[in-house]
């Protein structure tokens, strides 16, 4: 018996997140010459931050996929986030 | 005599697994993420040295392998539509492709290491030790994350390996794919992690 319940993503919706994503790596490296400052780094992991979106949503289903598995894999980047901030404060206020 | 039906019940649960394998992911989100944090604190520390040694690497090769890497995962997604579809020709190929595109990858980071290794620069070499402090962070964290990548890379297409013969001997097939789903999420992570990894070590300014 077939259980798996995978949504079926066509193969034009791919390609198309394809090209998004290649559109945002070639931003990535032309921003990168171009001189921001402190913004730079910034910019870049803003363009990182959404590219891996949008990897998760559509290559890996996740848009499709049920309410417990997203919040899940939310709740790691959140878990994530405060491993940063806390070790950031504590160089911060040493 | 009364006649049953066969009646064989696979106990299965693709659901569950594909969960597991989320979990899995997880952990290695969480084991980069680790390395990530000690790369940002180091690059804090050592804004100029870190600056100065990623202009060592080639953006060219980097660029290339990124483009390779989200290809490659877009195949690999493609070959989840077409095994959904019954289309086992076209499923077969797609991984075809991601095995060739991980292949390229590869040989562009030996060429990329075996670069640095004529230099004289690789963990423990001489030159390593005579570095200072923060070159030397820069460049042992450049051949640890990388090269942690790079082994991922190897599990991946191991695992695509073995989906593509199990494809061939229909053991995956429209009806029961779980493991070649598992395996493209274990391949999506793979490209997830370089696209942080390229700009952060590739990409200083």
């Amino acid at each position: 018996m077939a259980n798996n319940t995978t949504h079926t993503i066509e193969y034009q919706s791919l390609s198309k997140t394809l090209l998004i994503l290649l559109f945002l790596t070639f931003v990535t490296i032309t921003i990168a010459s171009v001189h921001l400052g402190a913004f730079t780094l910034a910019v870049a992991l803003l363009i990182a931050c959404v590219k891996s979106f949008i990897v998760l949503s559509n290559f890996m289903h996740l848009k499709y996929e049920s309410l417990l598995l997203r919040i899940l894999v939310g709740m790691v980047f959140v878990l994530f986030a405060l491993i940063v901030a806390i070790t950031f404060i504590d160089y911060a206020f040493r | 005599m009364s006649q049953h039906t066969a009646h064989i019940e696979e106990h299965r649960d693709d659901e569950a697994s594909k969960l597991g394998m989320w979990l899995f992911i997880f952990t290695e989100l969480l084991l980069f993420g680790g390395l990530f944090l000690v790369y940002s604190i180091f690059r804090m520390q050592y804004p100029v040295e870190f600056r100065e040694c990623s202009l060592e690497l080639s953006v060219t090769i980097g660029a290339i392998n990124t483009v390779v890497l989200l290809f490659s995962s877009m195949t690999v997604a493609m070959s989840m539509t077409a095994i959904q579809k019954n289309d086992m020709k076209k499923a077969l190929l797609y991984i075809g492709v991601t095995l060739f595109c991980a292949a390229i990858f590869l040989v562009n980071k030996y060429f990329e290491w075996s670069g640095k290794f004529h230099h004289g620069l690789y963990p423990g070499s001489e030159l390593m030790k005579l570095l200072d402090r923060g070159h030397h962070l820069y460049f042992s964290l450049y051949f640890f994350m990388t090269g942690l990548h790079a082994l991922h890379i190897i599990i991946g297409m191991t695992l695509l390996f073995v989906c593509f013969f199990k494809m061939k001997k229909q053991s995956i097939h429209s009806q029961d794919y779980v493991l070649l789903e598992n395996s493209a999420l274990y391949w999506h992570l793979v490209d997830l992690i370089w696209i942080f990894l390229f700009p952060l070590m590739y990409l200083i300014s």
